[in-house]
C-alpha cells in the first residue's frame, strides 16, 4: 500500500543556509508519529514542506504515490501552536470550528443548519459542546486545543498535524490532550506532531522521528530513544533511564550540577499553627 | 422638526446626507477587517497615497475615479507584495510607499504652480462639492464592497483571523488580499470627496473600534460599526451645517465622542464585573 505521505531526499534551505538535508520520511495511513527535536532542528520547516506552504529545494513529497508539487494534496487538518492565535479575536467556539468548513460549498456569510449540526456534534466528539457560544479567550488552555482540534477534524482530513500541542499547558492538561490524540489515532485518523517532550513522546507515542537539520532515527521510542540518538540528536549529553516499566529521558547538566551553582541553603522552618 | 428638514431644501445637503450615510456604511464594515488585521495605519498611507494619484490624474487629464483608482489598487498591491516577499513589516512598507506617492502629488502641485483647481477639498473634505454624479459613485462602491464582504465572508474571516492556517485549508489568501486592497482603494477613494485624505483613517477606524469595545462576536461587531459609521456620519452632518464647521472634521469629532463615551462605560462594566467577583468570593 502507498504511504499516506512520503518525503525521498528532501532539502531545504534559506539562501544558502541549509534547514533540512537529505530527509527520508514514510507515514502511513492510521500512524501517529512524533517529530522531536531542539530548537532551530528544523521541525517547523519540515510541516510546512508537507502542508505545502514551502516547496523543497531539492527531492519530492509524495501523498500516496502522486508529487505533492504538482497539486495532488493530502487533505490535511493543521492545528497551528496556541501561543501563533489572536486571542482577542472577535470569534466563538462555534465560529472558530466552522473556519474547517471552508471548503464546504456554502456560498452565504452564516453557518447553515447542517453546518452546525456537524459543528456541535464534533464539539461532543470532543468533551466542549457546552461551550459553543463562549468567546475562544474564555477557555482554558486543554479547551482551547480542543477547538482547534475540532476545527481540524471537521474538515474530514486525511492528515492531522499538530505543531507543539502540549507547549504551554500543564502536565495534566498536556497528557490530556495526548490521550485524546491517542483516542482519535485508535478511531483511524493519521497523525503528525512536533514535540519538545521527550518523556510525554516516550509514553505515549508509538512512532518518532529525531531530527535536527537530518534525520538521525526514526521508528518506535523504545528503539530510538536512546542515550546516543539523542546526545545526537540534542547535541549535548542524554541520560535514559527506565522507573516503573517506564522510560525517562533528561538532559545532563553541562559542567556540573545546577545545584552547585546556588549559595549555600538556608533551612527552612515549619511554622506552627495554632488552632 | 425644522432643524430636521430645514437643510433638506438645499441639494448639497441632500447629496452630502445620501453620501455621508453611504460612506459612514462602507467605512464601518471595512474597518472592522482593517482593525482586526492590525493595520489600523493603513487607511491614513493608502489616502495620501491617492492623494498623489489625484494630482497626477489631474495633471494628465483622466477621469479622476479611474485614475486615482488605479493609483490607491496598485499602492495597496505594492505594500501587500511588499509585505509578503520581504523581511519588512507592514507599517514600514506603508510608511515608505504611500509617503513617497504623497510626496509625487506635493512635488507636482509645487512643480505646476498654476493649478486651476483646489486640492484642499481632497484634503479636508468638502460636502459643498458632492454632486449627483458622486452620489452615484459611491453608490456603487458601496454596493460592490457589500457584495464582496458578504460572498467572500468565510474566506475574509478565515484571512483576517489566521493567514497562514486558512492557506493550509485551501482559502487562496494572495486572492483575498488582493481583492481586499481594491475594496479597500475603492473605498478610500469614494470617502475622500466628503472626509478628505487627513481624516478617513479615523472614519476607518473608530467605528470599528468603538464596535470591538461593546460586541466579543465578529458578526455583530460588523453591524454595530456600519450602524455606528452611518449615524456619526448623519449627525456630523447636521452639526457641519448648523455650527459651520468642515464636515470631514464634525464628523470625526462625532465618532471619536461616540468613541469616549463606549470606553468609559466599557471600563465601568469590566470594573462593576470585577467588584461582583470580588464580592462572591
Amino acid at each position: 500500500m502507498e504511504p499516506l505521505l512520503e518525503l525521498r531526499k528532501v532539502s531545504f534551505g534559506y539562501g544558502a543556509m541549509p534547514v533540512l538535508e537529505d530527509i527520508n520520511i514514510h507515514l502511513h495511513h492510521g500512524q501517529f508519529a512524533a517529530l522531536v527535536g531542539p530548537s532551530g532542528a528544523g521541525k517547523t520547516t519540515l510541516l510546512k514542506l508537507i502542508l505545502g506552504s514551502l516547496q523543497p529545494t531539492e527531492g519530492e513529497i509524495y501523498t500516496r504515490g502522486k508529487l505533492l508539487q504538482n497539486g495532488h494534496k493530502p487533505r490535511v487538518g493543521y492545528v497551528p501552536q496556541l501561543e501563533t492565535v489572536d486571542w482577542n479575536f472577535p470569534v466563538t467556539v462555534e465560529q472558530a470550528v466552522w473556519m474547517g468548513q471552508i471548503g464546504n460549498k456554502n456560498p452565504w456569510p452564516w453557518i447553515m443548519p447542517e453546518e452546525r449540526k456537524q459543528v456541535r456534534a464534533m464539539l461532543e466528539r470532543l468533551g466542549i459542546a457546552s461551550l459553543h457560544q463562549r468567546h475562544i479567550r474564555d477557555l482554558s488552555g486543554g479547551q482551547q486545543q480542543r477547538v482547534f482540534l475540532a476545527r481540524a477534524l471537521i474538515s474530514k482530513p486525511d492528515l492531522l498535524v499538530l505543531d507543539e500541542p502540549t507547549v504551554g499547558l500543564d502536565i495534566q492538561t498536556a497528557e490530556m490532550i495526548l490521550v485524546l490524540l491517542a483516542e482519535l489515532n485508535r478511531q483511524g485518523v493519521t497523525l503528525l506532531i512536533t514535540t519538545h517532550d521527550l518523556n510525554a513522546a516516550a509514553a505515549h507515542l508509538p512512532w518518532v522521528i529525531c531530527l535536527n537539520q537530518k534525520v538521525i532515527a526514526q521508528g518506535a521510542p523504545e528503539d530510538v530513544f536512546t542515550e546516543e540518538v539523542l546526545s545526537q540528536t540534542y547535541r549535548g549529553e542524554m541520560i535514559v533511564f527506565q522507573h516503573n516499566g517506564m522510560m525517562f529521558i533528561q538532559q545532563k547538566p553541562h559542567g556540573h550540577g545546577y545545584k552547585d551553582l546556588l549559595p549555600e541553603p538556608v533551612p527552612g522552618e515549619v511554622p506552627q499553627v495554632n488552632s | 422638526m425644522t432643524i430636521l428638514f430645514e437643510p433638506f431644501q438645499f441639494e448639497f445637503f441632500r447629496n452630502g446626507v445620501m453620501v455621508s450615510l453611504l460612506v459612514g456604511a462602507l467605512c464601518g464594515m471595512i474597518g472592522v477587517y482593517i482593525v482586526l488585521r492590525g493595520m489600523s495605519y493603513i487607511g491614513h498611507g493608502l489616502s495620501h497615497a491617492i492623494f498623489g494619484g489625484a494630482v497626477v490624474t489631474y495633471v494628465m487629464a483622466w477621469n479622476f475615479y479611474v485614475g486615482a483608482g488605479l493609483w490607491g489598487f496598485l499602492a495597496a498591491l505594492l505594500i501587500n507584495q511588499t509585505v509578503r516577499r520581504t523581511r519588512i513589516s507592514a507599517d514600514a512598507a506603508i510608511g515608505v510607499i504611500t509617503t513617497a506617492s504623497f510626496a509625487i502629488g506635493v512635488a507636482l502641485i509645487s512643480r505646476y504652480r498654476h493649478f486651476t483647481r483646489s486640492f484642499d477639498a481632497a484634503l479636508f473634505g468638502n460636502i459643498l462639492g458632492v454632486t449627483t454624479q458622486d452620489v452615484w459613485v459611491v453608490a456603487v462602491v458601496t454596493l460592490a464592497v457589500m457584495l464582496i464582504i458578504f460572498f467572500m465572508y468565510k474566506q475574509l474571516l478565515f484571512t483576517t483571523f489566521n493567514a497562514e492556517v486558512a492557506q493550509v485549508y485551501g482559502v487562496k489568501t494572495e486572492w483575498v488580499d488582493t481583492l481586499f486592497s481594491l475594496a479597500l482603494a475603492a473605498a478610500l477613494i469614494a470617502s475622500m470627496q466628503i472626509l478628505g485624505v487627513t481624516l478617513i483613517a479615523a472614519a476607518l477606524v473608530i467605528p470599528a473600534i468603538t464596535a470591538r469595545l461593546l460586541t466579543d462576536s465578529f458578526n455583530r461587531m460588523i453591524v454595530i460599526s456600519t450602524v455606528i459609521g452611518m449615524l456619526t456620519n448623519l449627525v456630523g452632518m447636521y452639526l457641519s451645517y448648523y455650527i459651520d464647521v468642515a464636515s470631514g472634521a464634525t464628523i470625526v469629532l462625532v465618532q471619536a465622542t461616540v468613541f469616549g463615551a463606549s470606553l468609559i462605560m466599557s471600563l465601568a462594566q469590566k470594573r462593576a464585573a470585577r467588584r461582583l467577583a470580588h464580592t462572591h468570593i
